[in-house]
């Protein structure tokens, strides 16, 4: 399978959770478990570009696809990818530990919705919890996401 | 000083790392650790006759399998973090439960394997034989004593405290109105993103013990565990990495896990890890908000508060390992912004076979505000009064202030309120919250609260100009999200007129900072954030001594500004605050730009040592900061909503909230901090429930089936502010943290109850519970 | 939790699949996961055997046929979100698939893997339920096709056969008026009651062991649904009438 563009072997153990190979197996933490019942979102990762929910895979099941998280976004280095760019500008985080799940939800939104309408967003990020911010900070965000993304 | 960073919007420094998934939260540590899991009781009372666990031992990867038999401290009951002396009957658990548990999620087994999964499958060989014995779950029944959850503990209850301000019964006599109202709350839970997490190490080789804690107060950790196991305390550390949300319940001294996982750790050789699975978190973690509350209200035809006296229960659950703190809160914080002549409260607290309770967002004062707020709301209804007005008729005015109320506060002091505008907030509230919408079944809520806040004992900051220029700043107390790392290097920025991005801050790990209290009851900004003002303020002012040795002039005459230490309004002659903490040392080596600088200073010849009595070595300063008294913050929430009269939906049309929480250091953290706690508001009034039945058993034990609210429950929130110095600390600041939960349900309550034409008297509501309210009205 | 340990088997053509069904004792069958892994993680579902299809090639279509559209047993419900087809010949398809969960559940969930899990608060079967459609399941005996009145029997249960695999879901197409309503606590919940409309025909979800067909003039006849944390049968009754009176108003 492939993570970040690195190829990488396929696990052994059957039900080996993908989030859980990802943290442990290949030291990507930045992918959060939050509660293993695919309702939090804090896993949330890319397969094929596509949000999933990486608590909902087994490892082998990414076998033959491409695995995007958090650490692919934005290598050391570069600067930050729009929708993380918007994150920090609007205080759209707080503790954090929900942050890369939302911030790829939202990547996968705006390839679904580059120019999305208040609905949409709220539709887009419907499916992932905070328990910090209330959330309004992380829709002027995903706004604000969306105007970098088309500068 | 130089006020360039204080109140400002400043972004937060800690986002580069969390946006990129570089954050370090405690279960991202592996570094070989072994991990495990808690066996746990699925009873909520039994005695347990027998645990085998051979056949757990010799499943495949354990390593160990500890019950209380394996321990040491076995027999040991956990600290209670709070003694006092109303709690006549405090009682906690043992780290594994061996003769009897008391509520689901109790626990009595230790597995220790080469993973989690493996460690799963053995727990699930550990062989309990638990005899059920009667279980008591609701506050009343608890009050009722007809089971005991404590042989030893009479009537269930573990503390009473009877407190009165004025005459209640004669002044009640003479009241030309009375009412008598009931008020009931059910248990709500926290529920941070991250679960509970701990990682620990034991070196042989360096005899020492690191301790990795998902927890608000590491120093606490610290300490219980140096005496647990016999250790210095330099010998232990203790640290918070990143926490993913806290909001009270991860503070205990201990939960098992704390205690077991460093054991182990030591025993085992290899380092050891714990995360808590979510569905473990709903009965493992302490909940709150069990009360109820009965109310009998005096006042007269003008709607002015004559007497007031509560008599509440509170449910402690099974255990009170953080003593009585939480209905002392509720009692302190009931009166709120209003003038209340005669005031009587009295509480119990009663055990129950249910998970211990302990401060969550709010502590207490959601309840107290929800009692005060919905008796003015009913007095208002019986006279005909606007529910504004009877507020109106009985705030305390702004220049009643220090205004004292007569009970007691958590601190051991007297409730006394320190500054605060409380007409303001409402005139402004109501102001902005603008005209009725059209259409039926819309309702108005309305709410105000105060909060007490930054409570002692102290905290303390060091803060050191490196010589490279930056600077680096610690304390005790860790962050769970409030942008501690920004805010206290905007206070110590602002100190040695450096920039914010200069400034790096480390909490919450007791190698940097030993000392300290913790992260709660919305202490942070007033106590850290003024003892770093303290370690700043002596730093900037060794700076201005050193420098003006070198400069030849009155240290009077210098200010700090740019990263210099220069003659006041003349850039040219200073020297770089590098330079100076290389003078700092008298031997005066370093390897960077401040050498150089450095040595271009011959010192003035001065008599005596390099080191004069008193003085050190560095350009450092560690600073204490302890309050006399908590700080009052005060607030008033209003709403509109929209009921749906036959689905009984809730939409929430408008909310406002005028916010007074002091100064504000950075009003973008202050304004993510209301929104947030607004936010559990909402999903402690509407959405969340832990269906306890009356087996004790959590039917809903999972993100399923309580519901947190997503993003689309949630409406836009309009803050205002205004700002009431606390006469009590130097930055004049209050605390934040709590204040966006703390009226939601009243305030909500209120507008549902004129929506739909229904008494509302308990939380949480729901379209069910709403359904039959209406039935049974008609 | 962790899963607990199980066997794994990745097949990679229908027929293999029905082998290794019809070979082994206690097997789940593993494609959108969104409903079995979460069972898994709770260690609620402890199957000997996880039979993956994922690797199966070319049984992602959704296509017209018999004026209908088709859906195979590996299109994803966004896939069938976004589809132009659906959306032209069964609309009420659309609109039912957008109540399902969330978009991030819908990339990997299966349309009808949903249909074999038989939640009777799920829309799909009632969707299904309401236009008289059918499902196509094959096994190592054959195929079948199943009407969507005889497929489901009970809570969480189908009238497939344990080495049975649903291949493809079929739905007539729908006209005006049609409606998907439903009830729920928060927005992408399961429904604590809803309802299908197509055109004079009814089908309820969220109030009985499986979908119901009802009388639009009287939903709530002979139904005994069933109390949870979240409502009384009493409650699911009134949301019956009440959100049948919506679907109906036009």
């Amino acid at each position: 399978m492939k993570v970040n563009s690195v190829v990488y072997p396929t696990p052994a153990d059957p039900r080996r959770l993908l989030s859980d190979h990802l943290r442990h197996d290949l030291g990507l933490t930045g992918t959060h478990v939050g509660c293993e019942h695919g309702v939090c979102g804090c896993c949330t990762v890319l397969l094929d570009g596509a949000p999933v929910r990486s608590c909902l895979l087994l490892a082998v099941q990414a076998e033959g696809h491409e695995v995007t998280t958090i650490e692919g976004l934005a290598s050391d280095a570069a600067p930050l990818h729009p929708v993380q760019q918007a994150f920090h500008e609007c205080h759209g985080l707080q503790c954090g530990f929900c942050t890369p799940g939302f911030v790829l939800a939202v990547v996968g939104l705006l390839a679904q919705h580059p120019n999305p309408t208040p609905e949409q967003v709220d539709e887009g990020i419907a499916g992932n919890l905070c328990r910090c911010t209330g959330y309004a900070s992380i829709r002027r965000a995903v706004h604000r996401a969306a105007e970098l993304s088309q500068k | 000083m130089t006020t360039r960073w204080f109140g400002a919007r400043v972004q937060r420094v800690e986002d580069d790392r969390l946006l990129r998934g570089h954050g370090r939260f405690t279960d991202d540590i592996d570094d070989g650790a072994l991990e495990s899991c808690l066996v746990r009781s699925p009873y909520a009372h039994a005695r347990i006759r027998s645990i085998d666990v051979t056949a757990a031992r010799a499943m495949p990867g354990v390593i160990a399998v500890y019950t209380a038999a394996e321990l040491p401290f076995g027999q040991t009951d956990l600290p209670i973090l709070i003694p006092h002396p109303n709690l006549t009957h405090g009682r906690t658990q043992r780290c594994l439960a061996s003769e009897v548990v008391r509520y689901v999620g109790e626990a009595v087994a230790f597995v220790v394997a080469e993973s989690r999964g493996l460690a799963e499958d053995a727990a699930e060989m550990v062989e309990v034989d638990y005899e059920p014995l009667p279980v008591v779950i609701t506050p009343e029944s608890a009050a009722r004593a007809e089971h005991l959850v404590h042989d030893d503990v009479p009537g269930n209850v573990a503390a009473e405290m009877i407190q009165e301000a004025g005459s209640v019964e004669a002044a009640l006599a003479a009241s030309p109105r009375r009412k008598r109202l009931h008020f009931r709350f059910e248990r709500g839970a926290a529920c941070p993103m991250e679960a509970r997490a701990v990682w620990a190490r034991w070196s042989t080789s360096e005899r020492r013990l690191t301790v990795y804690d998902s927890t608000q107060s590491p120093t606490s950790i610290r300490g219980g565990l140096a005496v647990l196991f016999g250790l210095p305390e330099s010998s232990v550390e203790v640290i918070a990495p990143d926490v993913g949300g806290g909001f009270g319940p991860k503070i205990m001294l201990f939960y098992p896990d704390e205690l077991l996982v460093p054991f182990a750790a030591m025993q085992l050789g290899r380092p050891v890890k714990w995360t808590e699975d979510r569905q473990e978190h709903f009965t493992a973690v302490n909940q709150e908000r069990g009360q109820v509350h009965e109310v009998e209200v005096g006042f007269d035809d003008e709607g002015r508060l004559l007497a007031l006296d509560v008599d509440f229960v509170h449910d402690a659950g099974a255990y009170t390992p953080y003593g009585i703190i939480l209905p002392i809160i509720t009692a302190g914080q009931v009166p709120g912004p209003y003038r209340v002549p005669n005031y009587r409260v009295r509480f119990r607290d009663v055990y129950t076979n249910a998970t211990p309770t302990s401060p969550y967002r709010g502590a207490g004062r959601p309840h107290a505000c929800f009692v005060m707020e919905r008796t003015l709301d009913a007095i208002a209804a019986e006279l005909g009064l606007e529910r504004a007005e009877v507020r109106r008729r009985n705030l305390i005015q702004p220049d009643q202030f220090p205004y004292e109320v007569g009970v007691a506060w958590q601190d051991g002091n007297a409730v006394v309120y320190d500054s605060g505008n409380y007409p303001v907030l409402l005139e402004k509230a109501l102001a902005n919250l603008g005209p009725r919408p059209k259409g039926a079944h819309v309702g108005m809520g309305l709410g105000m609260y105060v909060e007490g806040t930054g409570v002692g004992p102290y905290e303390g900051a060091h803060v050191q100009v490196l010589v490279s220029g930056k600077v680096v700043a610690a304390t005790g107390i860790p962050s769970q999200g409030q942008a501690h790392a920004t805010v206290w290097a905007q206070i110590v920025a602002d100190e040695l007129g450096v920039d914010v991005a200069d400034v790096e801050v480390t909490g919450g790990d007791t190698r940097r900072f030993p000392w300290g209290v913790g992260t709660f009851a919305s202490r942070g900004a007033v106590t850290a954030g003024n003892a770093m003002a303290v370690a700043a303020g002596m730093v900037a002012e060794k700076a201005r001594q050193i420098a003006a040795d070198h400069l030849e002039v009155d240290p009077a005459d210098l200010e700090l500004v740019g990263g210099k230490v220069q003659v006041k309004g003349s850039p040219d002659r200073g020297v770089a605050l590098a330079a100076v903490a290389v003078l700092a040392n008298p031997v005066r080596y370093a390897f960077g730009g401040g050498t150089e600088a450095a040595t271009q200073f011959t010192a003035r010849p001065r008599p005596g040592p390099p080191l004069h009595e008193g003085e050190q070595p560095g350009l450092e300063a560690t600073g204490y900061y302890s309050p006399p008294a908590s700080t009052w913050a005060a607030g008033c929430h209003a709403c509109y909503v929209r009921v749906d009269p036959q689905t009984f939906r809730l939409e929430i049309l408008k909310y406002v909230v005028v916010h007074d929480c002091g100064r504000m250091i950075n009003p973008l953290v202050v304004e993510g901090q209301i929104e947030g706690g607004v936010a559990q508001g909402i999903g402690g009034a509407f959405y969340e429930r832990l269906h306890y039945d009356s087996e004790g058993q959590l039917r809903n034990a999972s993100f399923m089936e309580f519901l947190m609210p997503y993003a689309t429950e949630i409406p836009a929130i309009e803050i205002d502010h205004i700002e009431t110095p606390s006469p009590l600390n130097p930055l004049g600041v209050k605390g934040a943290g709590e204040a966006g939960v703390i009226p939601v349900g009243a305030v909500l309550g209120s507008a549902i109850e004129e929506a739909l034409g229904v008494p509302i008297t308990e939380m949480p509501l729901s379209p069910l519970k709403l359904f039959e309210l209406v039935k049974t009205r008609s | 939790m962790k899963p607990p340990p199980f066997e794994y088997r990745a097949p990679t053509t229908v027929e293999e699949a029905c082998a290794v069904l019809a070979s082994l004792e206690d097997a789940k069958v593993l494609a959108g996961g969104q409903s079995l892994v979460p069972l898994l993680n709770f260690r609620l579902a402890r199957p000997a055997y996880i039979v993956d299809i994922n690797r199966i090639a070319a049984i992602d279509r959704i296509y017209e046929r018999d004026g209908g559209v088709a859906v195979q047993a590996l299109a994803r419900q966004a896939a069938v979100e976004d589809s132009e087809i659906v959306a032209r010949v069964c609309p009420l398809l659309t609109a039912a698939v957008r109540l399902v969960a969330h978009r991030v559940i819908r990339n990997r969930g299966t349309l009808c893997g949903n249909l074999a899990h038989a939640d009777p608060a799920s829309e799909l079967p009632a969707v299904l339920l309401a236009l008289g459609g059918h499902v196509v399941a094959r096994s190592i005996r054959g195929e079948r096709v199943i009407e969507a009145d005889r497929l489901f029997s009970g809570v969480m249960e189908t009238i497939l056969a344990p080495d049975e695999l649903l291949v493809e879901a079929w739905f007539p197409a729908s006209s005006q008026p049609f409606a998907v309503i439903e009830e729920s606590r928060r927005h992408g919940d399961f429904a604590l009651a809803g309802v299908v409309r197509a055109v004079d025909r009814l089908a309820l979800f969220g109030v009985a062991p499986t979908p119901v067909l009802a009388d639009p003039r009287d939903p709530a006849r002979g139904l005994q649904p069933s109390g949870d944390l979240e409502a009384t049968a009493e409650f699911r009754l009134h949301l019956v009438r009440v959100l049948t009176g919506k679907a109906f108003a036009a």
